[in-house]
């Protein structure tokens, strides 16, 4: 393993997390839920990148592709859920803002 | 080596711009720009099959999802949105300042980082890209296909008309 090679990955290591704490730090401060998805999509990414560093670097990628795919798919899944259920609290409430839904119960 | 730098630079500060707007729309964009670059940095990891997905789906796909809710939603008036933008300012201040955090600490923990583990060489090693996908990884498959229906079926049940609503 060449020295660049190790530095690559490192810089994928720094990088991931980096990203990975954008996306939490977005979640917690906003208050939009749209913005709140992006945070997760943000967070995600991260984990993407990670996954495929940690498969090229160790020799098989192509062994770390199904499992980025299987990653994609949860995540629009995820998003198709969750695009529902903003979609029924913007008609309900007629706001995005999760301070003016806190009287739902149940 | 130069790519690699470029490419995550400019993710990090896509990410950056898509949390730190007032306007959704745009960050739903920078959402799309990021998932480019992501692409890219596949392609370049000799990933072209989840790069091709990425592209399709999180690209495009997502994007669209994303510009389609935003548009059945209100959108905010101009007071609201530059209260919004004062309040948003006020609370990044701090990101920029966790983010040099982050990358030290993980600088520190990857210093002691000598060497890339190859893990043993095995069958896994020698099959191809289509064989891992669609042989070694067939419950992965199948655990995509549930999640697929799943996600069909919770659309489903979130937009069925509600009794209650048309009184």
């Amino acid at each position: 393993m060449s020295y660049e090679a190790l530095m690559l990955f490192k810089l994928y290591l720094i990088t991931a997390p980096v990203l990975f704490v954008i996306g939490i730090y977005a979640i917690i401060v906003t208050r939009n839920i749209i913005s709140m998805i992006i945070g997760l999509e943000i967070m995600t990414k991260g984990v993407t990148i990670l996954l495929a560093a940690a498969g090229f670097f160790n020799g098989r990628p192509h062994l770390m592709e199904p499992l980025i795919i299987t990653m994609i798919v949860i995540e629009v899944v995820i998003l198709m859920i969750a695009a529902g259920y903003i979609i029924n609290i913007a008609k309900k409430h007629n706001s995005l803002d999760v301070e003016n839904i806190k009287n739902i119960k149940g | 080596m130069a790519i690699h730098i470029l490419l995550l630079s400019l993710i990090i500060i896509c990410a950056a711009f898509a949390v730190v707007r007032t306007r959704v729309i745009r960050a739903a964009i920078m959402l799309a720009a990021i998932s480019i670059f992501v692409t890219i940095v596949l392609f370049v990891l000799n990933m072209p099959l989840a790069a091709i997905f990425e592209l399709s789906v999180c690209a495009g796909l997502i994007t669209v999802i994303f510009i389609s809710v935003i548009s059945l939603t209100n959108p905010l008036t101009v007071e609201e949105r530059f209260e919004e933008r004062d309040n948003m300012f006020k609370k990044f201040l701090l990101l920029p300042v966790l983010i040099i955090i982050c990358a030290a600490s993980f600088y520190m923990l990857t210093k002691g980082i000598n060497f890339i583990p190859i893990l043993d060489v095995s069958e896994a090693a020698e099959i191809s890209d289509k064989a891992a996908m669609w042989h070694l990884k067939q419950i992965d498959l199948i655990g995509q296909i549930i999640i697929i229906l799943t996600g069909v079926f919770g659309v489903v049940v979130l937009f069925k008309d509600n009794k209650d609503d048309k009184k």
